[in-house]
């Protein structure tokens, strides 16, 4: 037998992210996991396994709840910590509201950039040095020039004309007491990337991300799902007057507060089939499903440059 | 047999020029033509090249990443793309071409296993066409393709081509360039990028994308020495699994080379030797490891190593050095002050540095060494640091990984500098 001499890619892209795990777990005092139950985060946890086991995480996970989550989601990202046996903290918007230190337009109003604002406290409270989180820069424009240790001031800040130089694989994780370092290792990952290595990995995901039956209307071209229970029983996204409910088969692409995350019709309804519809799909993966990110063509860099992940 | 598709891994490239060269519209119709832009995309840009006053789709305005840059219409960074050919991934690392950009050429570079160097048909080999590939070489960038693009220009004219060739061909045997490849294309018109087209059919070579499909991956075309920087220890101490109370796991990337269970390793700097007991990831056994894995190793022999130390073979140490002659680039807006004291980071090992000279400057358009008594953003010279701990290395031409290293800055922890030792 000759041995390999190259990575498959995928096999590349887990290495590489195995590598900067273990930079922030080198470099940083105190850092922290982002899981939000979510399929990009569920990939960085078995990344933290394939980094770390047989020993513990060197970090807790944490996830920035706003309150307005699938119950599906919340369930899982609970059972995930469980299995693994690693400490999840859960800080809430709600609770930012509560402090007033969060306060909403309207009551309708997505909290999903609030999520920024509960993330800094969180940071203060506990101290973190350095948030690992599992952005990729495929998602969004301005995410494509952003480092993989990636720098904020002591306001949570992106500056993106005022980033860290990044060469070969040597990451600069320093800070000073108060600022704050981002980490994303699964930087160079594209959204067929992380479903090849769910497939491959059989990784378990939560159930919304396959076809499923559920009301929703539709609302400026976007599917809009409605009668959301969330984790209190109650529901959201309640439809407008005259509105008309439909029941239809989806599923969500990208997981994340109920009020800015649409489904797109699908009726994939396991990894394989979903790699197959990745491959062939002619909507990007915020284009389909983010309904924040449609405001304004620089949203995400305003909202990064606000201290958002 | 597997009925999969055959995986040729992946390759990370860079693309030099500046948007006059067609490079925006180049990276746009790779992955126009690879089928990566999606339909929204697609109807945004073709929004925007409405509203700018233009009749066609502007593919270049796929890579106008922020909203400062699509403000000034010039790109100002560093900005990374992918596609994806159904067998292999790609990594396009998009940096500016002006001469104040030196350092994000640098930076794009330093991943990059091939480098794009377009050159507009119609103006043929420029200043910065030199520049580019004189970075492009001293950052060790093993495969250039210089594309001669605009060949609609200049009605497809096969002369055109063979003179800009030419032209090419003296000036790097001037600077020691030797593995060169040409093609000639019409990035607007698709032209042998992806599809071959009509008009350049006195061309006989591969297409860009067959160059790109066939171009070796890092660290497959020579053997190399094995280097494994130890970024962290694991030590379980699992009160409840007694196996895991002598476990001792060194944990890292092969930098180079490959390593297997039984093979004698040398721990720098103690010196202190040991063989390979397991090779592990996750825990699990894998036996052996290459380059660019990250594992963990287990060793026979209960002994002292940390984050900062590197694993070696013992019969193929690397020097350990306290003073490093290296060819570096000045990235930050402050000067460097020979009076200070900075950080070198070298694979996992941090030392505290001195400038003690500088041989000369390059002056990177006329491509001449320069005496020089200071380093200012985007120089390039050769310079010598003296170091307070040894740091193990190899020159930077035979192996990246332990040939590069960075300065940082400790008032303001900004990384300032990027060396190459030679």
């Amino acid at each position: 037998m000759t041995q390999r001499s190259t990575l498959s890619h995928l096999d590349w892209l887990e290495a590489e992210a195995i590598h900067i795990m273990r930079e922030v777990a080198g470099q940083c005092a105190n850092p922290v996991l982002l899981f939000s139950g979510g399929k990009d985060s569920i990939c960085m946890l078995r990344i933290a396994e394939k980094a770390f086991r047989p020993g513990k995480f060197p970090f807790p996970l944490m996830h920035i709840d706003t309150g307005h989550n699938y119950q599906e989601v919340v369930a899982f990202r609970d059972q995930r910590a469980a299995e693994l046996g690693e400490r999840l903290i859960v800080r809430s918007v709600e609770d930012s509201m509560k402090r007033g230190t969060v306060v909403l337009k309207h009551e309708g109003e997505s909290r999903n950039k609030h999520q920024s604002v509960t993330l800094l406290e969180a940071i203060e409270e506990f101290g973190f040095d350095c948030c690992i989180g599992g952005a990729r820069r495929d998602e969004e424009k301005a995410r494509a020039k952003e480092r993989i240790f990636s720098f904020r001031d002591e306001f949570g800040q992106w500056d993106p004309k005022n980033q860290r130089p990044e060469l070969w694989s040597l990451y600069n994780a320093r800070s000073h007491k108060g600022e704050n370092i981002r980490a994303f290792p699964i930087s160079n990952w594209t959204e067929m990337d992380v479903w090849q290595y769910i497939e491959r990995e059989g990784l378990e995901l939560p159930s919304i991300y396959f076809a499923h039956t559920r009301p929703v209307v539709m609302r400026q071209g976007a599917i809009v799902p409605v009668n959301v229970p969330l984790v209190s029983g109650e529901l959201t996204n309640l439809p407008k007057a005259g509105e008309e409910i439909i029941d239809l088969q989806v599923r969500f692409r990208t997981v994340g507060d109920i009020s800015c995350t649409a489904p797109v019709e699908s009726d994939a309804d396991n990894v394989e089939k979903i790699v197959l519809e990745t491959a062939t799909t002619t909507i990007t993966e915020r284009g389909a499903t983010r309904l924040d990110d449609q405001t304004s063509e620089a949203s995400m860099e305003q909202r990064k440059k606000e201290g958002y992940f | 047999m597997s009925a999969q598709v055959e995986d040729h891994g992946l390759l990370r490239f860079l693309t030099c020029g500046s948007v006059d060269d067609g490079k925006s519209t180049l990276i746009g119709r790779l992955l126009f033509d690879t089928k990566t832009i999606l339909a929204d995309t697609l109807s945004a840009i073709t929004k925007t090249s409405e509203k700018r006053g233009m009749g066609a789709v502007d593919l270049s305005l796929l890579t106008d990443g922020l909203q400062a840059e699509r403000e000034q219409g010039i790109t100002i960074d560093v900005a990374y793309r992918y596609f994806s050919t159904g067998t292999r991934k790609y990594i396009i690392a998009d940096a500016p071409g002006h001469e104040q950009y030196t350092r994000n050429m640098v930076t794009a570079a330093s991943t990059a296993n091939l480098a794009i160097i377009l050159i507009d048909a119609r103006k043929g080999v420029l200043t910065q066409t030199r520049r580019h590939s004189k970075l492009a070489s001293l950052v060790g960038i093993p495969h250039l393709v210089v594309a001669i693009n605009k060949m609609d220009l200049v009605d497809y004219s096969q002369a055109t081509y063979e003179k800009i060739k030419a032209d090419y061909r003296e000036f790097a045997a001037k600077v020691g360039i030797t593995d060169v490849r040409f093609i000639p294309l019409s990035a607007l018109n698709g032209d042998m990028i992806v599809d071959r087209g009509d008009n350049l059919n006195w061309y006989d070579g591969p297409t860009l994308i067959d160059i790109l499909e066939a171009t070796p991956g890092a660290h497959t075309e020579h053997a190399e020495a094995f280097r494994f920087p130890v970024q962290y220890v694991c030590r379980p101490q699992d009160s409840a699994n007694p196996e895991l109370h002598d476990y001792r796991g060194f944990m890292g990337r092969v930098e180079s080379g490959s390593i297997k269970v039984g093979d004698a390793v040398t721990v720098l700097p103690n010196g202190l030797q040991s063989t390979v007991k397991a090779v592990q990831i996750g825990g699990v056994d894998i036996g052996s490891a290459f380059t660019e894995q990250s594992v963990t190793l287990l060793l026979a022999d209960e002994i002292d190593c940390s984050r900062g130390d590197m694993i070696v073979k013992t019969v193929e140490a690397p020097a350990a050095v306290k003073e490093i002659r290296a060819t570096v680039c000045w990235l930050a807006e402050s000067p460097l002050d020979r009076a200070r004291t900075y950080l070198i980071r070298h694979t996992t090992r941090d030392s505290k540095a001195k400038l003690t000279g500088i041989d000369h400057r390059l002056d990177v358009n006329t491509l001449e060494n320069l005496p020089a008594d200071k380093l200012a953003m985007n120089d390039i010279a050769e310079v010598t640091f003296k170091l307070a701990q040894p740091l193990f290395v190899d020159p930077y031409l035979e192996n990246r990984g332990t040939g590069a290293f960075i300065v940082i800055d400790e008032s303001n922890n900004n990384t300032v500098g990027a060396g190459m030792i030679l």
